[in-house]
């Protein structure tokens, strides 16, 4: 268990933490590439996601397009992008973004569809017009399904920025790939800590979030309800 | 300054033999890993979804080990259990045995509790409804994750190179460490893609041939 006595003693060391490019200047770094990250992927998924969950166009390129890319490595776009001239942390930025658009887009356009068409019709024949039946009846109906879109995809691109370290950027992949560089592996394991209780941490605070944005009559448990299959009548 | 083309076919003719030898290491690793994790995570989903406290625990911790990322996962495992393919592997057979546990779950719970009935009724024991109803009805389910499991385990595979092992993530890396080469990160990352789609065809092909009363029943 040497390993694990080196990597308490450097994160029991306080200036691990405080120092210039220490532990909190690097999660500082590292959510700020996520902000920027998730915030280029939502200006452009969510409206696209809306819309055409609104006209109901394009349910087959969404399925599509969710299962292509979870089959392109991450790894290699950044690579790619740091190659073609944008380093570090834009190539992994850009990257993350890239991946957190189908998440997002998948989950406005299932909420914004999945609208109870009872309550759609109750807004046209309340005179609404199609833009003000999207933003006054599907949009709030489609809160819960957006938030934990939302919540899945910041999640996903804090952990897809640790790569960045990799392809020469910051974040706290650079703990990660610094120790594996100088063999100090007690570095390595903390970094991992480090990277995974910041993943964790922040899932939670969403997950707290998520249900404070949440309309309360959608809330089930957290998750919102979608009607199951209708009973039967005998 | 040399040429860096995004593309080019000389580089693949050229060192077919290495992007070959990496392919293969990445699949045979990917292969293990959802074999082992479906070894382990179908026995414990039939298990799960009979024990209904035990459920809400197993699900719960998957779910949360599933948040952590899978560089850290490495990064952690890899100081206590030695540099290259073990930690990489074991990592790959958590996140797998997670999705694939899931999807059972979900495929188990989701049979019809009509049919169950005509089942038991027809003097089944609870051996017998398992093997012979409650599993095949759950089987587009698990085939599901399985292949879910698989595709994402490809692609995850590439970031076992910060433990120095991530089969054709090796080869990114590496044309990205030898001055940018382009080529080389390109044909990389398009046979990772490839390799995925081929090993998904062949699941979902297997899985058809496992069931072939649900294309009787579309027709």
């Amino acid at each position: 268990m040497n390993v694990l006595t080196e990597a308490l003693v450097w994160l029991n060391d306080p200036l691990t933490w405080t120092r210039s490019d220490g532990i909190i200047d690097l999660t500082v770094e590292h959510l700020v590439m996520t902000a920027i990250a998730v915030a280029i992927a939502a200006v452009f998924a969510i409206p696209l996601g809306a819309w055409l969950g609104h006209t109901g166009q394009g349910s087959g390129a969404m399925v599509t397009l969710g299962n292509a890319t979870r089959a392109v490595p991450t790894l290699g776009i950044i690579l790619l992008l740091a190659a073609g001239g944008l380093f570090g942390n834009g190539a992994a930025v850009l990257a993350a973004a890239i991946f957190a658009v189908p998440v997002l887009l998948v989950n406005s356009y299932e909420g914004v569809r999945g609208a109870d068409p009872a309550a759609r019709d109750a807004g046209r024949g309340m005179g609404m017009s199609g833009t003000r039946v999207l933003f006054q009846v599907e949009l709030p109906l489609a809160t819960g399904l957006i938030a934990a879109g939302l919540r899945t995809t910041i999640v996903q691109v804090v952990a897809t920025i640790p790569l960045a370290a990799l392809a020469g950027g910051g974040g706290l992949g650079q703990i990660i790939a610094f120790g594996m560089g100088t063999q100090r592996y007690g570095q390595v394991l903390a970094g991992g800590i480090v990277v995974a209780l910041l993943a964790l941490v922040l899932d939670g605070v969403l997950a707290v979030a998520q249900r404070l944005v949440t309309p309360a009559p959608l809330r089930v448990n957290g998750r919102p309800r979608r009607p199951r299959k209708a009973p039967v009548e005998p | 300054m040399a040429a860096n083309p995004w593309f080019s076919w000389t580089y693949v003719v050229e060192n077919a033999d290495t992007l070959w030898e990496h392919t293969v290491q990445h699949a045979v690793l990917t292969v293990e890993a959802v074999a082992i994790a479906t070894v382990i995570a179908v026995p414990l989903g039939i298990l799960v979804s009979r024990i209904r406290w035990l459920a809400g625990i197993v699900i719960g911790t998957a779910a949360v080990l599933y948040t952590v990322p899978s560089l850290a996962l490495f990064a952690i495992l890899a100081p206590l259990l030695g540099i290259g393919r073990t930690p990489v592997l074991i990592g790959l057979v958590a996140y797998a045995l997670l999705v694939i546990l899931r999807n059972t779950v979900a495929g188990l719970d989701a049979v019809d509790p009509a049919v169950l009935d005509a089942a038991r009724g027809l003097g089944y024991g609870p051996g017998r409804v398992l093997v012979h109803v409650s599993l095949p009805n759950a089987l587009p389910s698990v085939v599901a994750g399985l292949r879910l499991a698989t595709v994402s385990t490809v692609a995850m595979v590439t970031v076992g190179v910060v433990v120095g092992y991530g089969g054709l993530g090796q080869l990114m890396f590496q044309g990205f460490r030898n001055n940018f080469y382009r080529a080389e990160i390109m044909a990389a990352t398009l046979a990772c893609v490839l390799l995925a789609v081929v090993l998904d065809v062949a699941i979902w092909a297997g899985g058809r041939a496992l069931t072939p009363w649900r294309e009787r029943r579309r027709a």
